[in-house]
C-alpha cells in the first residue's frame, strides 16, 4: 500500500500548489500555482527531490498525520509547528514518525508557508497540473479528513535547515517599465516610486492592494483603454487610483492601465508581505532587471549548497538513547552534498 | 506610416503587438491571423501565445531572449502582408447553442431592446439570426466575448450591476455578447440562456471554445432547454457545431 498524509484538521485556506498550469492563456486561464515558487524550491532542496507540489497554507496551517514515516519540510512564511507537542524548526526537514501528530499554526513572519512531503505530493493530476486554480473554479481547498497520496520516497536524511532570506517583511520591490507606463505622467511615476505602500489586508492570489495615505496614481486617458493581456507582476491602476499587484491567479485580461511591473524575481517578495508591511517600488532599466533575474536564478540553484544540519540540544532530546549517535559521523574532509546527487 | 501595429514589451515576459486603439473587426482578424502564423513558425523562443481584442502575445522570456531580437523578427513578420486584410485562421468551429430568449430565465431582454430602441420581438429577430465571432476569451476561463453585432447594438452597460447571472447566461452590450462561465455579476443585461458551458476541467477538452470560432444562438422555448438539460451530460447544451473550412 502506498503511503498517504492525513489532513486531520485543515486550516482556513490550505490548498495544493505545484507550478501551476502554463498554455491555457489564449483560453482565459492563468498559471496559477505557489504564491512563492522560490518555496517550492526550497522545500525540493531541504528533502533533495525535484521540485513539485507541496501544500500551501495561507496565515495558517493544521494537523496532519500519516500511517508511515514520512519525511516533511516547511518552507516560506514561517508558523509556530510541533510534532506531538515538541517544537519543530521552520525552514527544515524533519521525521514526522508514523501515527505522530504534526500541528501547524499562525503564520509569525510572512503570509504564505509551504508542507513538503518526501516523495511529493502524488493527488491527481488536472490539465497538466495539481494545482487548485480557486478562482477559475479548477480543484478545490484542502478541508479535514482529506487524504493525500504520497509518491515513493528515495531519500532517508532529515534534520536539514536552510538559512532564511528578508522576502517576508516587505521592503523596496523592482519594477521595469510596462506597455502602459507612457500614459503616466513622469510626475506620477516619481511620485509612486516615492511613495511608501502598505499591503492591503484583502490581499489574495488573485492580486495585491497597494495603499497609501496621498492621492491615487491617475493616467491620462484613464477608462478608455482596451482590455489588454495581463502578466504575472503587473501593477494596475484602479479606479480609485491604488495601485493592484497582479498574482499568479489573476484575470488573463484587464482593462486598467498598468503603471509597471514587478519582476518575477521580487514578486514572492510582494506575496509574502504581511498585511500592513511597508513596501516600495524601484524602478530599474532592462538591462539590471536581466541581471537581477540572473542573480535570482542562480540562487536557485545554488540553494542546496547552503543547507546546514540542525544542531540540537542532546538536553532536550526526550529520547537521547533512541538515537545512534555515532553512524551518522561524516568525515571532515568528504562534501556532504555529492552524495546522491 | 500609420502608428499601427504597436510592438510593445510586456514586462519581462513576453512582447504585446497591438493593431488598434480600440475594438475593430479588422483589427481583431489581424491579431488572430498573426497568432496563427507565430504558432506555425513554431519559434523556439515563444512559449506561449494569445490573443486580446485587437493585439497579439507572445510569452517569452525576456531575461534569457533579447527583446530586440524578438522585435525585428516581428518586424519583419509585420511588414510581410497586410494583417488587416489577412484570412481568419482555419480550423475554425461554428456553434449553434439553443437559447431562450426573455421569459424569466434571462429577464433583461425587454429592457436591452428598449435600449436599443427594437421591440422585443425584433430584438429576438436580431439577435437569433447574428453570426458572431469569439473576438477573445477572457474574465473567467473560456469565457467569450463574441462581436460584433450591428450599431443597434452598441448599447452601453447598465449603471448598476445585477447581482448575479447564472453560468450559460447570454448578455449584452457595446454591440458584443458574453456567454457566461460561471454565475458572476456583471454589468451587461442578461437577455439569453443556455445550458452552453464554455469550461469543463474534467474532460479532454477543458475549453469548447477558442478565439476566432464562430456561434450562432438559435432562438427554442423554455421547455425545450428544460428537456436539453435534463438528457445533457456534455455540457454542449443541445449545440451543434461544424468546422470551418
Amino acid at each position: 500500500m502506498s503511503a498517504t498524509l492525513t489532513v486531520v484538521q485543515a486550516g482556513p485556506a490550505l490548498s495544493i500548489q505545484d507550478f501551476g498550469r502554463t498554455g491555457y492563456r489564449a483560453q482565459g486561464l492563468t498559471r496559477g500555482g505557489a504564491a512563492d515558487p522560490i518555496a517550492l524550491h526550497e522545500g525540493a532542496a531541504l528533502l533533495r527531490q525535484p521540485a513539485g507540489a507541496a501544500i500551501e497554507m495561507i496565515g495558517a496551517g493544521g494537523t496532519f498525520t500519516s500511517d508511515t514515516d514520512l519525511r516533511i519540510a516547511m518552507t516560506g512564511a514561517a508558523m509556530t509547528a510541533n510534532i506531538d507537542g515538541a517544537a519543530i524548526v521552520w525552514n527544515a526537514s524533519h521525521l514526522l514518525p508514523a501515527g505522530a501528530k504534526l500541528t501547524i499554526g499562525g503564520a509569525t513572519g510572512g503570509t504564505y508557508g509551504y508542507l513538503h512531503i518526501g516523495g511529493g505530493l502524488a493527488t491527481p493530476e488536472l490539465m497538466g497540473s495539481r494545482s487548485s486554480h480557486l478562482s477559475a473554479g479548477l480543484g478545490a481547498a484542502l478541508k479535514s479528513g482529506d487524504t493525500l497520496a504520497i509518491g515513493p520516497d528515495k531519500g532517508s536524511e532529515t534534520g536539514m535547515a536552510l538559512p532564511r532570506d528578508n522576502r517576508f517583511d516587505g521592503g523596496t520591490v523592482h519594477v521595469v517599465e510596462s506597455m502602459q507606463t507612457v500614459h503616466f505622467s513622469a510626475d506620477t511615476r516619481a511620485r509612486f516610486t516615492r511613495t511608501t505602500f502598505r499591503r492591503d489586508p484583502r490581499a489574495n492570489r488573485q492580486g495585491v492592494r497597494m495603499d497609501s495615505d496621498g492621492e491615487g496614481f491617475f493616467s491620462d486617458g484613464q477608462l478608455s483603454i482596451v482590455s489588454e493581456v495581463i502578466v504575472q507582476g503587473d501593477v494596475q491602476i484602479t479606479g480609485d487610483g491604488a495601485p493592484f499587484v497582479l498574482m499568479c491567479e489573476s484575470q488573463t485580461t484587464g482593462g486598467y492601465p498598468r503603471i509597471a511591473t514587478v519582476l518575477p524575481a521580487d514578486l514572492p517578495r510582494i506575496a509574502q508581505a504581511p498585511a500592513g508591511a511597508a513596501i516600495r517600488f524601484a524602478f530599474v532599466s532592462l538591462e539590471k532587471a536581466i541581471a537581477i533575474e540572473k542573480r535570482a536564478a542562480a540562487e536557485l540553484t545554488a540553494l542546496p549548497g547552503k543547507r546546514y544540519p540542525l544542531v540540537r540540544n542532546p538536553a532536550e532530546m526526550r529520547d537521547l538513547l533512541s538515537y545512534q549517535l555515532i553512524g551518522g559521523a561524516v568525515s571532515a574532509n568528504a562534501n556532504p552534498f555529492e552524495e546522491g546527487t | 506610416m500609420t502608428d499601427w501595429p504597436q510592438i510593445r514589451r510586456v514586462g519581462l515576459s513576453g512582447i504585446l503587438v497591438t493593431f488598434a486603439e480600440a475594438m475593430t473587426e479588422p483589427a481583431n482578424r489581424a491579431a488572430l491571423a498573426l497568432r496563427a502564423a507565430i504558432e506555425d513558425a513554431d519559434w523556439p523562443e515563444v512559449t506561449e501565445t494569445s490573443t486580446s481584442l485587437v493585439s497579439t502575445f507572445l510569452q517569452v522570456n525576456l531575461a534569457v531572449t533579447p527583446a530586440e531580437e524578438m522585435t525585428e523578427r516581428l518586424s519583419d513578420l509585420l511588414t510581410s502582408r497586410d494583417w488587416y486584410k489577412a484570412d481568419l485562421p482555419p480550423g475554425r468551429t461554428l456553434w449553434h447553442i439553443p437559447t431562450v430568449y426573455g421569459t424569466d430565465l434571462a429577464p433583461q431582454l425587454e429592457e436591452a431592446a428598449e435600449v436599443a430602441g427594437v421591440d422585443p420581438d425584433e430584438a429576438i429577430r436580431q439577435i437569433s439570426g447574428a453570426r458572431v465571432r469569439v473576438l477573445t476569451i477572457g474574465f473567467a476561463p473560456g469565457q467569450p466575448y463574441l462581436g460584433e453585432l450591428s450599431e443597434t447594438w452598441n448599447i452601453p452597460r447598465q449603471q448598476a450591476l445585477s447581482k448575479s447571472v447564472p453560468a450559460g447566461a447570454l448578455i449584452i452590450a457595446i454591440r458584443q455578447l458574453v456567454l457566461f462561465t460561471n454565475a458572476s455579476p456583471t454589468g451587461w443585461r442578461h437577455i439569453g440562456q443556455t445550458a452552453f458551458r464554455t469550461f469543463r476541467p474534467e474532460s479532454e477538452e477543458a475549453f469548447a471554445l477558442s478565439p476566432g470560432d464562430e456561434l450562432c444562438f438559435p432562438a427554442i422555448e423554455p421547455a425545450e432547454l428544460e428537456k436539453i438539460r435534463s438528457k445533457d451530460q456534455s455540457g454542449d447544451g443541445g449545440a451543434s457545431s461544424e468546422v470551418l473550412a
